[in-house]
């Protein structure tokens, strides 16, 4: 099963890698390099260059998801569990939510600065609303017969969120991360490309402007094998923590 | 001794309210396994869901020992037709979770086992309610409620969806571990058979709203070769009788 699973993997790596090479030797121009110069230049700039960019790409992305799940969770399952919460909170919610929060930017970076508490406030910003209303949703799905028995046992509401809501509600919770995941990483290049010299936009960007396009699509594959390491990492999360599934 | 006096039971529907339980009275002794007989939709787990406490709502005094009912300081083993097992916990903490929730014990211990070993689940242990059948299922959720020496035990239609031949396995081998322990039981069943094989008592519902028909001694109770005896048949038609007139 596992080894089946990193097959495909492979499999698809070498579809993209056969694509994007037959694009650049049909275009033969150097805004597509070829993917095998990409790799070899990854090789030669990987620890010079590029390794404090990842590292802070990284921790700010890291940063970002775990404070909107600390948040957003909770906040969540309490609107799933209390009616009352939930007729206060989601109508805020619902607001707030399509509101465009690059359109915050300007308001954000006056606020907080240009520095990195501006950056995690714009990805929090953007994901803990589907951490929310996942978590949210999750809780209120639970069927009311699960509650019985602990019910019949006089739980606490403690226990009830320990036993039941917790577990219950972990497997949405760990997919609305993922799908948070997908959009913090676009929004993190996004931020990266002000107010900073580190970070994976920042080093695209810069590669860009300097027209240097090996180390600009190094980037771009590094940047995207982040994103492949994250996801890799909640899927293995979520095969231990739920395996009751 | 439970004591139900004048139980009404009132569900908030799209029109209007409707009414569950109508002016329920019901004994019921210390130490005796009494079973609720009634066609579908009668209220006999509304029933069950007032005494543990579930249900609150309702008109009516129910005492359970003398004292109103109280999930938190009485000890309510629940037993349900869907099992009502954790999907998340194996056999173990599912089995544990009574005994948890009341006196939070984690671990097994020689009683625990021992019922474990009973109703032949302890090489489970470390399944999951996923990987287990039906009947095995049904175990857990029985090993539950007995591993936490319940003051009272609660089922409802705990065997229906189990297929014939483990059905009347679980009965005899919940009637066994029963009689070790001799706690007051009230057990709904839509099963005429079930209802004469489990029950000192039989209580016989109405359709809804839910009232109290009659209440029968049951003299099949731990009879032998039950289902041969002459008794079966007379008590058995006697009961469909009942059903029917309603």
């Amino acid at each position: 099963m596992r080894s089946r699973k990193w097959r495909g993997a492979v499999y698809s790596l070498i579809v993209v890698i056969l694509a994007w090479w037959a694009l650049s030797a049909l275009l033969a121009r150097p805004i597509v390099p070829s993917p095998g110069d990409v790799f070899l230049n990854i090789i030669a700039i990987f620890a010079a260059k590029m390794s404090t960019h990842v590292w802070y790409s990284l921790g700010r992305i890291t940063a970002g998801i775990l404070l909107s799940a600390l948040v957003g969770v909770p906040l969540g399952f309490l609107m799933g569990y209390f009616t009352r919460i939930d007729k206060l909170l989601s109508p805020l919610v619902y607001f707030t939510y399509p509101i465009p929060k690059l359109a915050l930017l300007p308001v954000v970076m006056l606020l907080f600065g240009l520095g990195e508490v501006s950056k995690l406030i714009m990805i929090v910003l953007i994901i803990i609303f589907q951490v929310i209303i996942t978590s949210r949703d999750a809780v209120k799905s639970i069927p009311a017969e699960t509650f019985h028995s602990l019910q019949s046992l006089g739980a606490s509401k403690a226990q009830t969120f320990t036993e039941i809501i917790f577990p219950a509600s972990l497997p949405e919770v760990l997919t609305a991360t993922r799908l948070a995941l997908g959009t913090a990483v676009s929004i993190l290049f996004f931020t990266e490309t002000f107010g900073t010299e580190y970070g994976m936009g920042y080093f695209i960007m810069d590669a860009w402007m300097r027209v240097n396009y090996l180390d600009m699509y190094a980037g771009i594959v590094v940047l995207s094998f982040m994103g492949f390491c994250i996801f890799s990492a909640i899927d293995a999360a979520e095969t231990y923590l739920c395996a009751w599934r | 001794m439970i004591q139900v006096n004048n139980l009404s039971v009132c569900y908030q529907a799209i029109n209007g309210s409707v009414l569950a339980l109508d002016r329920v009275c019901l004994d019921i002794p210390s130490g005796e396994i009494i079973t609720l007989i009634g066609p579908s939709g009668c209220g006999k787990s509304t029933f069950l869901y007032v005494l543990a406490g579930i249900q609150r709502k309702y008109a009516g005094i129910v005492t359970i020992g003398g004292l109103p009912v109280s999930p938190k300081t009485q000890r309510v083993g629940m037993i349900l037709q869907n099992y009502g097992l954790l999907p998340w916990k194996n056999v173990r903490d599912n089995a544990l979770l009574g005994v948890k929730i009341k006196n939070g014990q984690h671990e097994l211990d020689d009683y625990s086992r021992y019922i474990l070993q009973q109703l032949d689940i302890d090489s489970l242990l470390d399944r999951y309610p996923k990987e287990l059948s039906g009947g095995q299922r049904q175990r857990v959720a029985i090993a539950r409620a007995f591993i936490m020496k319940p003051d009272l035990l609660l089922m409802d239609e705990p065997f229906s969806a189990l297929d014939a031949i483990t059905r009347e396995e679980m009965q005899e081998l919940f009637l066994k571990i029963w009689k070790q322990n001799s706690v007051t039981t009230v057990f709904v069943t839509h099963s005429v058979d079930e209802a004469l094989y489990l029950g000192s008592k039989i209580v016989v519902f109405s359709s809804s709203p839910g009232r109290v028909l009659e209440i029968i001694d049951n003299p099949c109770f731990q009879m032998e070769n039950l289902r041969l005896q002459d008794e079966y048949h007379s008590m058995s038609m006697r009961l469909r009788k009942i059903l029917i007139k309603d």
